[in-house]
C-alpha cells in the first residue's frame, strides 16, 4: 500500500481480508495490535492502535455495505519510525468526508455517537480518508514511535 | 464478553467482563433493557467496568443509550472502577461529565 509515499521501504507488512462481520472487529484490532508490537510502542499506544482499528473496521460493518456483506481489507506496514494502517472497503462510500469528521455527526442515529473518526484523529498521528459515493472507502492511519530505537530497528 | 446483573433495591447492578464493542454492545443492551422492562421499580443503573479491558464508540453508544432510558425514569447511571484506557475514552467522549465514577459498587449504591 502506498509504497510511493515514502523513500524508505517498509520493513514488514501484512494484509488481511475478511467479510464485514461484527465478529471480525475484535479479530482485526487484536491482530493489528500484535503486529504493531514489533515496534517500540508503549502499552498505552498499542491500546490507541486497537481503538483506532476497531473504529475503522466497525465503520465498514455499520456503513459500507448497507445491510449486506462485503469485503474489508486491512493492510499494515512497519517502518523504522512508524506503523501505517489502511482499512479499505468497496462499499457505498462517504457522501461528505468533511462532515463525517465532525464530532457527533452520524448517518446512523440509533445509539451511534459519531465519535469513531474523532477517536482515530485523537489516537493516531495522521488520518486520511479517500472516498466517493459508490466507490468504497479507504482509511489511512499513521502512528509514530515516540522513541525509535537507536539502531533504527 | 460476560455480563452479570443483580437487582439491589431500585438499582440494577451490571458487571461486565471483556470487551465492549460492536459485537458485544447489543448483548449488553438487550440484557439491561430486558431487566428495565420487566422491573418497573428499577430506576438506577450501576455499571461495574473493573473487568472491561476494551471499549470503543460502539460500547459508549450502548452505555449512552441506557443512560437516556434511565433518565426517562428519573434515575441515575453510575460507573464503577474503569480501567485507565476505558477512563480515557470516557473523558474524550465527555460521558464522564454525566456519569459519575465510583471506586466500588457499594460507594455507588450509597450515592443513590
Amino acid at each position: 500500500m502506498r509504497g510511493d509515499r515514502t523513500v524508505s521501504a517498509a520493513r514488514n507488512y501484512m494484509r488481511m481480508e475478511f467479510p464485514n462481520l461484527p465478529e471480525n472487529v475484535a479479530f482485526a484490532r487484536t491482530t493489528v495490535a500484535v503486529f504493531a508490537s514489533q515496534l517500540d510502542f508503549t502499552l498505552d499506544e498499542l491500546d490507541e492502535i486497537k481503538v483506532a482499528t476497531s473504529e475503522a473496521v466497525s465503520n465498514t460493518v455499520i456503513h459500507a455495505y448497507g445491510k449486506g456483506t462485503g469485503q474489508v481489507v486491512v493492510c499494515c506496514q512497519i517502518f523504522p519510525d512508524r506503523l501505517e494502517i489502511e482499512v479499505t472497503d468497496e462499499g457505498v462510500g462517504i457522501e461528505d468526508v468533511e462532515k463525517a469528521l465532525e464530532p457527533a455527526y452520524t448517518t446512523v442515529p440509533e445509539e451511534r455517537m459519531g465519535l469513531g473518526l474523532v477517536f482515530i484523529n485523537e489516537y493516531m498521528d495522521a488520518l486520511a480518508i479517500q472516498s466517493q459515493p459508490g466507490q468504497g472507502t479507504k482509511i489511512h492511519m499513521v502512528k509514530y514511535v515516540r522513541a525509535p530505537r537507536p539502531d533504527g530497528v | 464478553m460476560e455480563i452479570y446483573h443483580q437487582r439491589r433495591g431500585t438499582a440494577l447492578l451490571v458487571t461486565m467482563k471483556g470487551e465492549l464493542d460492536l459485537l458485544t454492545a447489543p448483548i449488553f443492551r438487550a440484557q439491561v433493557d430486558q431487566e428495565l422492562e420487566t422491573y418497573e421499580r428499577l430506576a438506577n443503573l450501576i455499571l461495574d467496568l473493573s473487568e472491561v479491558d476494551f471499549i470503543d464508540s460502539s460500547g459508549l453508544g450502548a452505555i449512552l443509550g441506557r443512560y437516556k432510558r434511565i433518565r426517562e425514569r428519573g434515575g441515575k447511571l453510575l460507573l464503577v472502577n474503569a480501567q485507565p484506557q476505558v477512563q480515557r475514552i470516557l473523558e474524550l467522549s465527555g460521558l464522564d461529565k454525566i456519569m459519575p465514577l465510583f471506586p466500588n459498587a457499594e460507594r455507588a449504591l450509597e450515592h443513590l
